[in-house]
């Protein structure tokens, strides 16, 4: 194992977020934010409890997964198609590293500020509503977990992307709207019955339910199927970069 | 053993265009090796193959005796490339991008080293610099430098001075000396035959994914030595005088020219000094002038062109 590979390529992602840090944390302050205000204190107003939580703590592990997953995959994406972008790819190619070694240090990277992110939405949160977190270990696993098979997902993008849109595409296209259908800001029980059905169909309602049950201790799913929800999408995602890597789809000619 | 090992090399693309056309070649330990080709000629796609930024579609290819595919670790690991484009992350500083080298090459820290590296390439003052605020020739510098930093055993310089001024081709071709004499294998492409006149051991010459001969440079000029002499008359001529013919002379700007080659046992120029006297031609001056590489160069491209 070359790790000494691992931590540069960790280091150099590492630096991008350093260089970028007022942005980096002020984004996320202010959406959160806005989503407390316009959910939390406006509508939610209105909703009162939901399964004997009130609203604005109810949408908090939805909004925590939210940005963790956004953000996990616009980094790690970004982190491995721009070195394809300007070219610097070549050394990443011509260095002795394996699959393994690249998908830690940029996947790591990745995951870490996503991991940052989503520790700052939960203290942004903490100053709106009151939380108390019923399963302090199981929220760091979810997060955790969320983090890196998210950025595993991200880094499979950065590779297919020959463009820039193409590397906005899936994000737009795709997860935000299942993360928004996945129950962030309501229980599945409050959907019309077949409504219900069709969102089981949605990976996203078993993170957000999983994330909900860690911090009160209510799913909409049993929190077993959502860890196992999760993990198999973190083993896909591993399994397809070590087919990229095997087959150098899309970085090696 | 040679250090680099390349057998039956060749590169089909998707496409079905064939870069590398059955490449053999050795090359020693230690020894500067200048690939010279036009462009197209498959001179990257090769060093792409070697380095492991490409797969040969055929052959195998061993750097210091380990195979570029089964072994990758242990041949990329005495490789550094400098590539012909200059690809640099922009944001970055100069430092930590040659730190990043080393590191993913799996070396140790070592900041003096990297100092000197720096220093050598006149990079130092910059080192606290973003990337996209140095200057072209700069940035192929910080190229030159992250290749250094990981201390290689080969080094390949692709098409290094392209497009580079005066100064930077010097300070390369000082470093590329210094790194022979610390035994580093360099292997580098280029246009410029006065390159690799300057500073190569051994020349080959590749075209259309094919590597047309690889000889010791001195060898090679000899061998291809065609030798000029020029004859300059008291009254320039206008065509040869017939008392000449036979010696297969040109008349080129009043001037008796007469093509030889310098390695033969007979050259022909004392019969010819002779026929000249003899003729009554008054002599003003003699001028011979040497075969260039770029010649050589230009007559086999040629030759391969004709015979295809």
């Amino acid at each position: 194992m070359n790790m000494r590979a691992v931590g540069a390529i960790y280091r150099f992602e590492m630096a991008r977020f350093f260089r970028t840090l007022f942005q980096s944390f002020i984004s996320p302050v202010i959406s959160t934010s806005l989503y407390f205000v316009v959910f939390g204190a406006a509508i939610g107003s209105r909703i009162d409890q939901v399964e004997g939580v009130s609203y604005g703590a109810f949408i908090v592990p939805g909004l925590i997964m939210l940005s963790v997953m956004t953000q996990a995959l616009s980094n790690a994406s970004f982190g491995i198609y721009f070195p394809k972008f300007v070219g610097t790819i070549y050394e990443l190619l011509s260095a002795p590293v394996n699959f393994l070694e690249i998908v830690m240090g940029y996947v790591g990277a990745a995951a870490t500020k996503a991991f940052f992110i989503g520790m700052v939405i939960l203290g942004t949160s903490a100053l709106f509503v009151d939380l108390q977190i019923l399963h302090p270990v199981a929220v760091l696993a979810f997060m955790v977990l969320t983090c890196l098979s998210f950025s595993l997902f991200g880094f499979i993008i950065g590779i297919w992307a020959k463009n820039f849109e193409q590397l906005q595409l899936i994000p737009m296209l795709v997860v935000t709207p299942l993360v928004f259908l996945g129950g962030a800001f309501y229980s599945i029980s409050m959907l019309p019955g077949a409504w219900q059905t069709v969102a089981l169909f949605n990976p996203v309602v078993y993170l957000i339910s999983g994330m909900r049950w860690a911090f009160f201790g209510i799913a909409d799913v049993s929190v077993v199927i959502s860890l196992a929800a999760i993990l198999g999408f973190f083993l896909l995602c591993l399994g397809v970069i070590w087919w990229i890597f095997r087959t150098g789809w899309r970085i090696r000619s | 053993m040679a250090m680099v090992e390349i057998d039956g090399v060749r590169k089909r693309y998707e496409g079905g265009f064939e870069a590398l056309r059955g490449v053999d070649l050795a090359i020693e330990e230690g020894e500067i090796l200048a690939l010279l080709g036009p462009n197209g000629a498959g001179k990257t796609t090769l060093i792409s193959a070697i380095c492991g930024i490409t797969l040969p579609t055929e052959g195998t290819i061993r750097v210091g005796g380990n195979d570029v595919v089964a072994d990758y670790r242990a041949a990329r690991d005495l490789v550094g490339l400098v590539p012909q484009e200059v690809n640099l992350e922009p944001f970055e500083k100069v430092i930590n991008t040659v730190r990043f080298s080393r590191g993913l090459f799996g070396k140790p820290k070592n900041e003096a080293l990297i100092e000197d590296v720096l220093r050598k390439l006149s990079l130092w003052d910059k080192r606290d610099n973003a990337i996209r605020e140095l200057s072209g020739g700069m940035k192929r510098r910080v190229l030159i430098a992250k290749a250094l930093a990981h201390e290689p055993r080969v080094l390949f310089l692709d098409e290094p001075t392209a497009g580079v001024d005066v100064e930077l081709r010097r300070d390369m071709w000082e470093v590329v000396a210094d790194l022979k004499r610390q035994g580093v294998t360099i292997i580098l492409t280029t246009h410029y035959i006065e390159e690799a006149e300057a500073i190569a051991d051994r020349v080959g010459v590749i075209n259309k994914g094919q590597i047309l001969l690889v000889e010791e440079k001195a060898a090679l000029m000899r061998r291809m030595g065609e030798k000029e002499l020029r004859i300059e008359l008291g009254t320039p001529l206008d065509a040869v005088p017939e008392a000449l013919e036979g010696f297969g002379l040109e008349v080129s700007g009043g001037d008796l020219v007469y093509r030889y080659d310098s390695h033969a046992e007979r050259t022909g120029i004392g019969r010819l000094m002779a026929a000249v006297a003899g003729a009554g031609l008054v002599v003003r001056d003699v001028a011979t002038v040497q075969k260039s590489l770029e010649d050589i160069f230009v007559g086999l491209v040629a030759r391969q062109e004709d015979a295809a």
